[in-house]
Parts: structure tokens; sequence; C-alpha cells
């Protein structure tokens, strides 16, 4: 138990290494600290790619984070900073694509394979209720007279 | 519906997946295109690596087709790729621009003295601002840079001949004047 909850704690413990990289930086005016943050978690660090410019201490990460953070101290805003920053390293700094029709196929992809997907289900689950559903024929019905009353007359038969 | 259609259908799609990721297995993630293909080289103003007295700036370097090296003495595959520098600049096809970034001067100069000096201008960006100008994340990197100052093509890891030859070759006479 006591293992459990040390695992559970660690799981959402803040990244302590992040919390020590941005403390280096301070803003005067309220709500720039958080922009900072939410900036430099949003874009991705060319060096070490699975990390955001937030989390990596690769040195180029560090030059782009004070670079980011001279640029909001000049009173640059937050798109000024992304179109900096995406006209020197292309859309694959950003974290979360921007929607144009190169990236169509990655925003929309997986909603067409779901739509796709539902409307086969859909087609096959109808069918299926409909054939259980379907009332028999007269000819059928005889027939299922005919077996009924065999079985039946065999069991009387039997006894 | 057909019915050997219907049942091909999920194999289809087996092999629709398969062959993108297949695809993907021989891309290499470090391969990043560049937003600076067909942009100016940025403006910069710099000293050289030989003097810190001397300033060259983006206009300096007008005039002429040249690679544009981004290199540094902390990078081991500059090490690797210096060989095929020193060659390309002997055999006079086309002149090498150097842009030596967040490095020591002194350590640049000693190296450029042991392994030879494939640069006709190089360039001291101590600082690396000038590098994310240029949209750099790694070293070596280099640029093919034409004679107005456009950037044409750029390659991120170590220069070799193979690639110089059947790539950079071609591009390299389109760019020279016609005559």
């Amino acid at each position: 138990m006591r293992l459990f909850v040390l695992i559970f704690t660690l799981l959402f413990a803040p990244p302590a290494v992040q919390a020590a990289t941005l403390a280096d930086y301070s803003f005067d005016e309220p709500g720039k600290a958080e922009d900072f943050r939410d900036i430099i978690e949003e874009m991705r660090c060319l060096v070490c790619q699975n990390e955001s410019l937030a989390g990596s201490n690769a040195e180029l990460a560090i030059d782009l984070r004070n670079e980011i953070y001279e640029m909001m101290k000049s009173g640059q805003e937050k798109e000024d900073i992304i179109n900096f920053m995406v006209a020197r390293y292309g859309d694959f700094v950003l974290y979360s694509p921007p929607l144009k029709p190169t990236t169509y196929p990655i925003w929309f992809g997986p909603l067409i394979v779901f739509l796709v997907g539902g409307v086969v289900l859909f087609r096959i689950l109808k069918r299926k209720s409909v054939a259980r559903e379907t009332e028999l024929s007269a000819e059928e019905e005889q027939r299922l007279n005919r077996l009924l009353n065999q079985s039946n007359d065999h069991r009387d038969a039997d006894q | 519906m057909n019915r050997y259609l219907r049942y091909s259908i999920p194999l289809i799609v087996f092999a629709v997946i398969a062959a993108f990721l297949f695809k993907g297995l021989g891309m290499n993630p470090r391969e990043i295109p560049s937003p600076l293909i067909g942009k100016s080289v940025p403006e910069f103003a710099l000293p050289t690596v030989e003097s810190p007295d001397t300033i060259v700036k983006t206009s300096d370097l007008q005039g002429k087709v040249y690679l544009l090296n981004v290199w540094a003495t902390w990078c081991v595959s500059c090490r690797a790729e210096h060989e095929t520098l020193v060659q390309l600049s002997r055999s006079g096809k086309v002149d090498i621009v150097g842009l030596n970034w967040k490095d020591e001067r002194d350590k640049a100069q000693v190296w450029l003295r042991q392994l030879g000096d494939p640069y006709s201008i190089n360039i001291f960006d101590k600082k690396g601002r000038t590098a994310i100008d240029l949209g750099v994340y790694g070293a070596p990197e280099t640029f093919l840079v034409d004679s107005k100052g456009i950037i044409h093509y750029k390659h991120a890891g170590p220069m070799t001949m193979q690639l110089f030859n059947e790539t950079l070759l071609p591009l390299i006479e389109d760019l020279k004047p016609k005559g």
C-alpha cells in the first residue's frame, strides 16, 4: 500500500527540473509569467525532440528560452513570438500543428475514420436486427407447423 | 457488394497502414524542413574568428555562390566532416563561409591551424543569435546560398563527398551565372 501511494504521488508530482529552470525568469506584470510558461510549453525543443522548451536543458533550449523572455520583456505579444519561432524553425517547433491544407489529414483524419467506422457499424447492426425481425412467409409458416406437429406426434407415440 | 471484395477490405486497410509505417521507418526525424529555403540569409554584423575587430555583414557575402557551414570545436561531427570541407575548398568547386557557433575564439583558431582552414570567411557567432535567425538546431549544418544571398538548400549533419556531388553540385551549377 505504501509503495502504491509513493508511485501515485510521483506520477502526479510536477517535474522538479522544470520548476528549477523557470525560477530564473521573473516578470513585473501579472499574468506574463503564465503566458511565458504557456509559450515555452507549446514549443518543441529541436535538439531533444520529445521535450518542450520548458522542460529541456539543452543549450539551444536555454538560448531560445532567454530569447523568448527578452522578447516578452520588450512587450511583444504571444503571436509575435510564435511567428518569430515558426519563421526560423518551421511548424515543427509547435507541438500542435496549425490548421492549413497540408495539415488537414492530421486534424480531420481521425474524425473521418470515426465517421466511416460509425456508418459501417450502424449498417451492420441494422441489417442484423432486420434479419431477426423478419416475419415468416406463408410457406415457412406451414412448414413450421408441420414440423411442430410432427415432433408432437412422435412424443405422443413414445409415451 | 461482391463477397471477395468485402472480405479483402481489412487486408487493404492493413496494407495502407503498413505502407505508411514502412515509409516512416526510413525517414530521419532529425531532418526538419527549413522554412528559410527561398529566403534571404538573415541580417547580421559579427566579427570573424581571426579577429574581433573585423566585422562581417550579410551584404559582404553577396556576389558569389557559397556554402554556409555552421561548425564548432565542441561538435564531434564537425571534426568528421572537416576533411571533406578542406578537400572541397581545395577543389575550387565552391566557396565555403564558416559560421562558428557558440565557441571559444582561441579553440577555433587552434582547430583551423591544426586541421586546415577551408573557409574564405569565418564568422564568429559567440552568442548564437545569428544561428537562431538561421534556424540552426545542431552542428554541423550547411546552407547553399546564391549570389543574391538567397538560401537554396539546407543539410543538417556532416557534409559528405557523395552528398556534395549528387545533390549540391548540380544545384551550384544551376545557380552560377551562365556564360
